[in-house]
């Protein structure tokens, strides 16, 4: 684990982990509403 | 329960840390105080004597394009100039107290937090921990936007560059500082203007040359605080805003005045789709209901026909039943009326021709 | 659709493709100036304005009137007000049409042009605004691409590609929806970088804010603006949906960009109190300030009031282009006008008139492209063999 000194470091790391979340997210759901919706009568 | 109450904290916190993946935490109270030991220059303006030497040295050194005006020639230290991309530190001379002219060295300051990093798409700008803002023109697409951010309007363009035009900007002579050497503009400065050394250091000497000679300094080190810091810091005997140096930039280290707007993009991310789903959830039920309260509508409607309908056959039938009762019993008594007619003009012409003749008509009945 | 109305319609367009043809061949050339003797040769660019007219104009004003696509697709689609299902699939091209164009200009202003994947290839600047902006334009280009599909695929007559496509409608006006709320509001997050260089008026940290909303004001008003021009001149090729919407869209939309506005309103005074700014109301750049707000908010909001109130068309129509221009100069000051305020007037940016002529070429691509396709494709009608989708 590298020690993180600036703000700018720091936020780099977090919204590297942000965006591949975002992706999840969006992916994740369109499954989800899938799955729920799915023995709905209509 | 095998399970003690420690061990899950434990585990908590393992998984805590794996996420964060590294030290730092977004902990409120955390404080990011820049790399330990990083190297910075103080400029103290007060000792400049404006011979240009620094122009010379760091256009030597970073191999740039000879100047139109020889660095020798003092005449355009009174124009405004700012750093372009064939010179990447320019001397500025302002009228001090009484028409003795300052001068004031200008180049990158290289910020703790340098804006350029924050809003760079590709990361050319990157904070080394030897303290420099190093630029990598390998990944550079040139949108400039680096050139907008930074506040205090130091990278330039090589606008005339057709086919690799790169971004140029002072780059504290990085190269030569790992190799142990001096940047060129402070190795050539004849009167320690300029002094390369740790941080820390340098604000310590700022403050006591400020302490021991109160009347000679303005009591401010700037660089210490402005945009959160930088790794050039400057000693003035005037105003720094009259010596061309803006005192309205703050403090705020440049990525926490878009660390909101970044903040958002997330939590878009997370609850758009999902109060975009439910209106469009609900105004296809609004419409489904709409349609079943039409059905119904409709069928209501068809019933009441339906019904009206069979009243209207009833009706029918009834009239048609009545009609023929009417039609039969009207057929009977014309039958009826015919017969007696017969009968009447059988009796008439039976009373008129023979008696036996209607007395026989009489038993055949 | 007939080719009476076609040929009746060519002694407009023949003037129409003589100004378009000249316009076109000035483009070519002045491309030809920009990529082989550099940005110098061609703009007006420094050092202190690293961003002129290609940035303020194509890119900023461009993805703003582009904003029709996501605007009435989620009218219709997501809250279900199928009245303006017509007004879909125009709204729909000139989307698309406005980002290709956008990210064509931006080939014209970075640069080293060829690079403009590294973002995504090479390294992820992800604390930069522009990274999220280059990631949800490409995307929300593609998404747009798709969306209009079905009516290149009914051209073509590709059926079964086609029903696949329509299938993902929803997915896609959500997917859009989402991407478009990002990136509109973070072209005004740009400028939040820049509190030192950008006027107090107009420097607030609801910049991303204004600009989402301004969005969706410049989405309503270009839709209206958009369909007087179709029903102009290419009511020939519309069908009776089409046409019967010439009055229910201005009306519709007028309302909505009406109230918008005027919540827009409510905001934009709101930041001037969060900002305490209200001194710099009496200099100049506050005078120009206001008749941005009262000329260009308040006004259209009111006109837009009374032109439905009036059920008066024609007022709406008008209204719907000043807006529009009112979305122009609000980009325009926040990058140009406003931007640099602080530097002496010899200092500050002026288009050179190539650059001026780049955005014009790319104004009139558009214009030539999106007419080649409504006169060929089952835009402005509905194609026969299909039903309404």
């Amino acid at each position: 684990m590298e020690t993180i000194y600036t703000l700018q470091e720091f936020m780099l790391h977090t919204k590297n982990i942000t965006y591949v979340l975002m992706i999840a997210a969006l992916l994740g759901i369109t499954g989800f509403w899938l799955f729920l919706t799915e023995r709905d009568d209509d | 329960m095998s399970l003690s109450r420690r061990k899950f904290l434990g585990w908590i916190g393992a998984a805590g840390m794996t996420a964060a993946g590294s030290k730092a935490s977004a902990a409120t109270t955390h404080h990011f105080e820049g790399y330990p030991d990083s190297m910075a220059v103080l400029h103290d303006t007060t000792l400049c004597i404006g011979c240009r030497r620094c122009e010379a040295a760091c256009n030597a050194v970073n191999e740039l394009p000879a100047p139109e005006v020889p660095f020798t020639d003092l005449t355009v230290l009174t124009n405004r100039r700012r750093t372009t991309s064939k010179a990447y530190t320019v001397v500025n001379q302002k009228p001090g107290k009484g028409g003795r002219p300052i001068f004031v060295k200008n180049q990158c300051n290289h910020c703790l937090e340098p804006a350029c990093a924050s809003v760079c798409f590709v990361q050319a700008f990157k904070k080394t921990k030897e303290g420099a803002v190093v630029y990598d023109a390998s990944v550079c697409v040139g949108c400039r936007y680096c050139m907008v951010a930074c506040p205090f309007e130091i990278p330039t363009y090589e606008y005339d560059n057709a086919f690799s035009p790169k971004v140029m900007k002072c780059t504290m002579c990085h190269p030569r500082v790992l190799e142990g050497k001096l940047p060129g503009c402070v190795e050539s400065c004849p009167t320690e203007a300029l002094v390369f050394g740790r941080r820390d250091d340098l604000l310590k000497i700022a403050r006591q040359r400020i302490v021991r000679r109160p009347e000679k300094y303005v009591d401010h080190i700037y660089g210490e605080r402005e945009m959160g810091g930088t790794s050039w810091l400057y000693l003035s005997g005037e105003p720094f805003d009259a010596i061309g140096m803006r005192m309205d930039l703050g403090v705020t280290p440049a990525p926490e005045l878009t660390a909101g707007a970044l903040g958002a993009v997330p939590m878009v991310v997370g609850l758009w789709p999902v109060l975009l789903t439910g209106i469009y959830a609900m105004s296809k039920r609004k419409e489904k209901i709409a349609a079943e309260e039409k059905a119904q509508a409709v069928a209501a409607a068809l019933a009441e026909a339906g019904e009206q309908a069979a009243a209207r056959l009833d009706a029918t039938m009834e009239k048609a039943k009545q009609e023929k009762t009417a039609a039969v019993e009207k057929a009977v008594k014309e039958a009826l009326a015919a017969d007696a007619k017969a009968r009447a003009v059988a009796e008439i012409q039976g009373a008129a021709q023979a008696p036996e003749g209607a007395a026989g008509d009489e038993k055949d009945e | 659709m007939s080719e009476n109305t076609a040929t009746m319609g060519k002694p407009i367009f023949s003037l129409f493709n003589i100004v378009a043809g000249a316009i076109l061949l000035m483009g070519g050339i002045l491309t030809i100036l920009r990529f082989t003797q550099g940005l110098d040769a061609v703009t007006n660019l420094s050092d202190y304005n690293p961003w002129g007219i290609w940035i303020g104009f194509d890119l900023l004003v461009g993805v703003a009137l582009a904003a029709g696509g996501f605007v009435t697709s989620a009218a219709v689609y997501i809250f279900g007000m199928k009245r303006y299902h017509a007004a879909v699939r125009p709204a729909i091209l000139t989307g698309f049409l406005g980002y290709a164009l956008v990210v064509l200009a931006l080939h014209y202003d970075v640069g080293r042009p060829w690079r403009l994947p590294y973002p995504f290839i090479m390294q992820r600047g992800t604390t930069s605004l522009l990274f999220e902006v280059a990631a949800c334009v490409a995307l929300y280009l593609t998404v747009l691409f798709v969306e209009f599909s079905p009516a290149a695929l009914e051209w073509l007559g590709f059926k079964r590609a086609r029903n696949i496509v329509v299938k993902l409608t929803m997915l896609l006006t959500i997917f859009g929806v989402v991407l478009s709320t990002l990136h509109q509001s973070s072209l005004g997050a740009l400028f939040l970088i820049a509190p030192s260089k950008l006027h107090p008026l107009w420097y607030t940290p609801y910049l991303p804010i204004y600009f989402f909303v301004t969005a969706v004001i410049a989405g309503l008003s270009m839709v209206i603006f958009e369909s007087t021009l179709s029903h102009r001149f290419f009511s020939h090729k519309m069908d009776a949906a089409h046409l019967a919407e010439k009055d229910t869209v201005p009306l519709g939309f007028g309302k909505a960009a009406s109230f918008v506005l005027a919540g827009y309103f409510i905001i934009k005074v709101i930041g001037i109190s969060t900002g305490n700014t209200w001194h710099y109301l009496a200099t100049g750049y506050g005078a120009w300030y206001l008749v941005e707000l009262l000329g260009f908010v308040a006004l259209p909001a009111f006109l837009y009031a009374v032109g439905v109130r009036d059920k008066n068309v024609t007022l709406i129509r008008w209204t719907a282009a000043w807006t529009v221009l009112g979305i122009v100069i609000n980009r325009f000051n926040i990058c140009l006008v406003a931007f640099n305020w602080h530097l002496p007037a010899d200092e500050r940016y002026f288009p050179h008139w190539m650059e001026i002529g780049i955005s014009v070429f790319i104004v009139t691509l558009g214009i030539v492209i999106y007419r080649f396709i409504v006169t060929r494709m089952p835009v402005l009608y509905e194609h026969p063999d299909y039903d309404a989708h």
